[in-house]
């Protein structure tokens, strides 16, 4: 793991995230708010008190595996904007599991958990298979999923498992919430739920997966050059879908940590919006495992302020989605903050050249 | 002194290295002006700046006895200077006319005029005897063509100092001679022509004048009649060089790879490979001549399989692969050098240790259980490095991509060679690389079969079959033309197989 | 069965039109070897200029106020995707990445603006584009009613723009230029032309059209700006391919596109449809495109040098 490249990393994440601030401030000045105050009511509704920070890690929960499942399929050349998809679907059989079988939590936990990872999983698999077998461009057809997604829970859930409302499906039973009395009292009644245990370990399996295993050095030599890949015997696309897959499983299991951690029943008509941030998420940590828990904690933070800054000052809660999609765009153009970073410090010696 | 182009003391720079160091060239109204060099000396680059393509740091240009700045190609057009580049800037998808007069249409209101533009088109073809078809698309028509069309590109603007820049990479030896009658041509019709090679042969047969460049400086002008080519290389390499490589007799065992009656379609299911038997023994090199497209690239493909064959047999010491993948092709001792290391020999965002591992990455020592062993990885690259010669930066952790092509290319022979194949292929080895590089791989292929290694060598360079190959087979549009003893032919017999005359068929 | 179809051919038609219109948008900056997935956003943009606009010069212009919103939406579209265009072409940006920052862009953005004004995000459009029945053609019996009766304005502007672009790409120097750079921009920059440029405008262009396509939507069917457009944006990438980066081939694949989709939404009035389960219906776009990239991808005809960063004096 080579040390220059992680400094040069964190550098252009800090930048990216130093200049998002900065346009959501121009934003606020230029609607008429005071950006000093606006932040700070953002940064206070995310870090206030035990409960807020509690409120902030619940968050970032989804955010996290929804980041390493985007962080995991770019490490292998692809681009999983389908996230959204993968975690509604793997929401929907956590809460369809949920709601079916009556057994004890620590039987029904673990099977909730497996079954929205294999869920997902499944989900991105075909578009892994669509890319390796016909060349489908992966962008379009986990999009095209994403949507039919959408719509299969828009009638599954009224069909089978409708609650209260036309819009929601029934709330599910402790059993098999990943909500424990503990972690709730511990911090003062927030949503903070085992979804962060379920986040972390994923990002220490991921972490070991691509820095010291054969599958990951597989997974990066096809991400990186499919052709040199190919001609060493590596198989392209057998890799191509497993790595789709596997970000399918991980962006599953941030569905269960979102429907069946942080809330307690999944809704429908609506794409779950930690499928696109977690492309920020990704993007800002340079898709590293380890930079994606605090990109991701970062962007908890954002979510879970920017109701209590709406409250106290008007600025309208947009403003915390425009930030993130400005430090994308950062992030995505850093090449042109790299090389203000190459033009102030040293040049490294080169080996000969022809 | 009627110098119709002048460069002075010209500088050009890129990010860590100065291409072109006070270089200072004069070319004559009506002379062939041949510009001399090995891969990466700077000529590209000069000349690129000379057709506005790059700005130079440093230093001027004359053009007609009058200073100009370069900014862009047009000005460069405006002035008369027309470039036949390495690499054809043909769009594969447009008619030859589109090609011509991409960049000055001729139009009317607003809308393209294309049947003048083909008619005077036609005009010129005839006028200078280059024979093309205006309405046909760019990917239906021959090499030879194209780079007729290239050159009436340059004609069709009314250019009259034409710059070649290799022009003869993917010539057969008769189109290399109908393109020295050509070159003679525009010179009787009072045009300039710069030539830039690295071909010895091809200046003396040409150029009246020539002017050697090295590491980017000009080491000397010289008048070609008066110069032998050994001094011209010595020149250009700035020691002495030796040409034949030290080649002594092979002594050719069993049999390790045989080709059986192969078929091969390529990716527009075209058949490229038809029919085609042969044989390498242990203990020799078998070079495989043709001009670029007929073959050889699916050929090569379909013997380490990456390509599945049409219909024949490929058998790997007795045992039939046809059908087998890439990897257990592999495990059963064939190494392969590939034509474009850059693509398809290397992960240039991976470090040297990485690379070094790419084909045996799964086995012990290098991995256990599933787990790559971090300290064999690096013990493997340091042995490698200091085997094979590779310099770079910071030793196995370097990125690849920051290493010399001559490096990238000793890395990739090492770790093949490392592997001890039974049969090691080798496409374009030498491909860009610096004479010194090429030396060393040469004399690593020869090591080969004399140890009693089998090697398929495919080049596009004649030379380096004849000097390296014990037999030569010849790939004519898919198909074997010819196997010839390389003691018992010359370039003429092989030039003419590689146009398509069978064997025996000429006097 | 004939009665389905001439009850849905007027909601096909105007679905199709937005579509087109992006799609060809799509083509130009393609073509031109830029991919910009941004259009999803550039229509968002597009229909909360055209909203703001007419919302604001309704009291004063009256109905003529829609079509200064349609020209603020063309604007609009151009400047944003200028974003794209400077990420893509000066910084040698991921262009598929830039294209997702501007989506997400667009979409915070319109609605942050739009809720600083109303206050719930959303803007509603008291007026749409006047309906014409077309004179002496809509008697034609069996076509007149289907083609000429009742139709927006707009669909006819977005037809002959379909001529018009077509025929610049294929009879005008600027449309051989264009297509160069998009297949082989090394040869473009040797003939002297300014590739950068070129693909400047080109996705100016594509911005310009995106933005039309979102404002149609608006002052057609929907009459409302909510901050999506439903994947409409990525449907338009998809009949890129699906037409083969052919001006006539995008129109046969909108036309398809428009047609599954209305089914989806007719079976509410057709009750001939309700044995299909709605689920089926709705989803019938998606599954068709993917179908349809199945089928289409592996021989795909894309610009060739579509997506990768131009260098010049790279050869």
């Amino acid at each position: 793991m080579n040390f220059q490249v992680n400094n040069k990393a964190l550098l252009v994440g800090v930048s990216a995230v130093v200049l998002g601030l900065l346009a959501g401030a121009l934003l606020m000045l230029v609607t008429g708010n005071d950006p000093f105050q606006g932040y700070q009511y953002l940064f206070a509704g995310g870090l206030m008190n035990g409960e807020r920070i509690g409120n902030t890690l619940a968050m970032a929960t989804p955010l996290i595996l929804t980041g390493l499942s985007v962080a995991f399929a770019f490490r292998t050349g692809l681009f999983n904007i389908g996230a959204a998809g993968q975690a509604l679907i793997g929401g929907l059989v956590a809460t369809a599991i949920g709601l079916t079988f009556a057994w004890p939590k620590p039987l029904l936990l673990p099977v909730v958990l497996l079954g929205s990872a294999v869920g997902g999983g499944l989900w991105a698999w075909v578009s892994g298979w669509m890319k390796a077998r016909f060349n489908v461009h992966e962008v379009v057809s986990t999009i095209m999923l994403n949507w039919i997604a959408y719509w299969i829970t828009y009638y599954i859930v009224p069909a089978y498992f409708k609650g209260q409302f036309e819009t929601e499906s029934r709330i599910i039973p402790q059993a098999s919430s990943l909500k424990v009395d503990w972690m709730t009292n511990l911090f003062s009644g927030s949503y903070l739920n085992l979804g962060i245990f379920v986040a972390l370990a994923a990002v220490v399996v991921t972490s070991i997966i691509l820095n010291r295993t054969v599958l990951g050095y597989r997974l990066k030599a096809v991400g990186y050059n499919r052709f040199a890949a190919e001609y060493a015997g590596i198989h392209v696309s057998r890799h191509i879908v497993a790595s789709m897959t596997v970000a399918g499983a991980l962006a599953g299991l941030a569905g269960a940590t979102l429907y069946v951690g942080y809330a307690s029943s999944i809704q429908i008509g609506v794409l779950p919006s930690i499928g696109l941030d977690g492309i920020a998420v990704a993007l800002l940590a340079s898709n590293s495992p380890l930079g994606v828990m605090g990109s991701a904690v970062f962007f908890g933070v954002l979510e879970s302020g920017k109701g209590f800054m709406n409250a106290m000052t008007k600025i309208p809660p947009e403003v915390g989605d425009t930030i993130i999609a400005t430090i994308i765009y950062f992030a995505a153009t850093s090449v042109l903050i790299e090389r203000l970073f190459t033009k102030w410090g040293k040049r490294k010696p080169r080996g000969d050249r022809t | 002194m009627d110098s119709v182009i002048e460069m002075r003391n010209i500088r050009k720079e890129f990010p860590g290295i100065v291409a072109n160091d006070d270089v200072s060239l004069s070319v004559q109204k009506g002379e062939i002006h041949a510009l001399l060099g090995e891969n990466g000396a700077g000529k590209s680059t000069l000349m690129s700046v000379l057709f506005g393509l790059y700005q130079p740091e440093a230093g001027s240009l004359w053009v007609h006895g009058h200073e100009v700045k370069m900014a862009n190609p047009n000005v460069a057009g405006e002035l008369g200077i027309g470039m036949v580049h390495q690499h054809f800037q043909l769009v594969h998808n447009f008619t030859v006319t589109e090609n011509m007069i991409l960049g000055i249409e001729p139009q009317k209101g607003g809308v393209l005029t294309l049947k003048a533009a083909a008619q005077r088109i036609r005009e010129l073809s005839r006028q200078y005897g280059l024979d093309v078809d205006p309405d046909a698309k760019i990917e239906d028509v021959s090499v030879g063509m194209q780079q007729r069309v290239e050159i009436l590109k340059m004609l069709y603007r009314d250019s009259d100092i034409l710059i070649f820049d290799e022009p003869t990479a993917v010539l057969t030896p008769q189109e290399i001679l109908d393109l020295m009658q050509i070159m003679r041509n525009l010179q009787k019709e009072g045009k300039s022509i710069i030539l830039i090679t690295h071909k010895l042969k091809e200046i003396k047969a040409i150029a009246d004048r020539c002017t050697v460049i090295r590491r980017g400086k000009v080491v000397g002008t010289i008048e070609v009649a008066s110069t032998t080519e050994e001094q011209m290389a010595q020149m250009m390499v700035g020691r002495q060089v030796t040409f034949k490589v030290d080649k002594g007799p092979s002594r050719p065992g069993p049999v390790v790879l045989k080709i059986d009656h192969l078929s091969v379609r390529n990716s527009r299911k075209i058949m490229a490979v038809k029919d085609v038997s042969f044989e390498v023994r242990s203990g020799e090199i078998l070079g495989v001549a043709g001009v670029d497209g007929n073959g050889q690239t699916e050929l090569v493909e379909a013997i380490t399989g990456l390509r599945s064959s049409e219909s024949g047999a490929i058998f790997l010491g007795g045992s039939d692969i046809t059908k087998s993948t890439v990897r257990q092709r592999l495990e059963r001792k064939l190494a392969h050098i590939p034509e474009d290391r850059q693509k398809c020999g290397l992960i240039l965002d991976f470090s040297l240790a990485e690379n070094f591992i790419l084909e045996n990455h799964f086995k012990v020592p290098f991995s256990k259980k599933g787990f790559l062993q971090r300290e064999a990885i690096e013990k493997n690259a340091v042995r490698l490095i200091s085997a094979f010669d590779v310099r770079s930066a910071e030793g196995p952790r370097s990125k690849v991509r920051g290493l010399s092509g001559g490096n990238q290319q000793k890395a990739i022979v090492g770790r093949e060679i490392d592997s001890n194949p039974e049969l090691l292929v080798a496409v374009q080895p030498t491909r860009g690389l610096d004479v010194g590089s090429i030396e060393y791989i040469h004399k690593r292929l020869m090591e080969q079969r004399d140890r009693g290694k089998a090697v398929l060598l495919v080049s596009l360079e004649l030379d380096e079959i004849l000097d390296l190959s014990d037999r030569v087979v010849v790939l004519c549009r898919g198909e074997l033309v010819g196997t010839v003893s390389a003691q018992d032919t010359d370039e003429k017999a092989v030039g003419l197989m590689m146009a398509g005359v069978p064997q025996g068929a000429a006097g | 069965m004939i009665s389905i179809i001439i009850n849905i051919f007027p909601y096909a038609i105007a679905f199709t039109i937005p579509l087109l219109i992006t799609a060809l948008g799509g083509l130009f900056s393609e073509r031109s070897g830029v991919v910009n997935i941004g259009l999803e956003g550039l229509m968002v943009v597009g229909s909360f200029a055209a909203a703001a606009v007419t919302v604001a010069l309704a009291p004063s212009l009256g109905p003529g106020a829609v079509w200064v919103g349609l020209l603020a939406a063309v604007a609009a579209g151009a400047l944003f995707s200028l974003l794209h265009a400077f990420a893509s072409i000066n910084l040698n940006a991921d262009q598929v990445i830039s294209g997702t920052a501007i989506n997400m862009i667009a979409g915070a953005l319109t609605v942050f603006i739009a809720r600083t004004f109303t206050g719930s995000g959303n803007i509603q459009l008291e007026m749409g584009v006047p309906r014409v029945d077309i004179p002496g053609l809509d008697a034609i019996p069996f076509l007149g009613p289907l083609f000429f009766h009742k139709t927006y304005a707009t669909t006819w502007i977005v037809l002959a723009l379909l001529g018009l672009l077509s025929f610049v790409l294929y009879k005008t120097p600027f449309g051989l230029r264009l297509r160069a750079c998009g297949e082989h921009p090394q040869a473009a920059d040797s003939a002297g032309i300014r590739v950068r440029r070129i693909r400047y405008a080109a996705v100016a262009i594509s911005g310009a059209l995106a933005g039309l396509g979102g404002a149609i939507i608006l002052v057609t069917y929907s009459g409302q700006f909510n901050g999506s457009v439903a994947g409409l944006g990525f449907l338009a990438l998809a009949a890129l391919i699906f037409g083969q980066w052919k001006p006539w081939g995008i129109l046969g694949a909108c036309f398809f596109f428009g047609f599954a989709a209305t089914l989806a939404n007719a079976s509410q009035a057709e009750p001939a449809l309700h044995v299909i389960p709605d689920v089926v219906l709705k989803v019938f776009p998606y599954v068709m495109t993917l179908l349809a990239l199945v089928l289409l991808s592996k021989r795909s005809q894309a610009p060739r040098a579509s997506g990768q960063p131009f260098e010049p004096g790279k050869r």
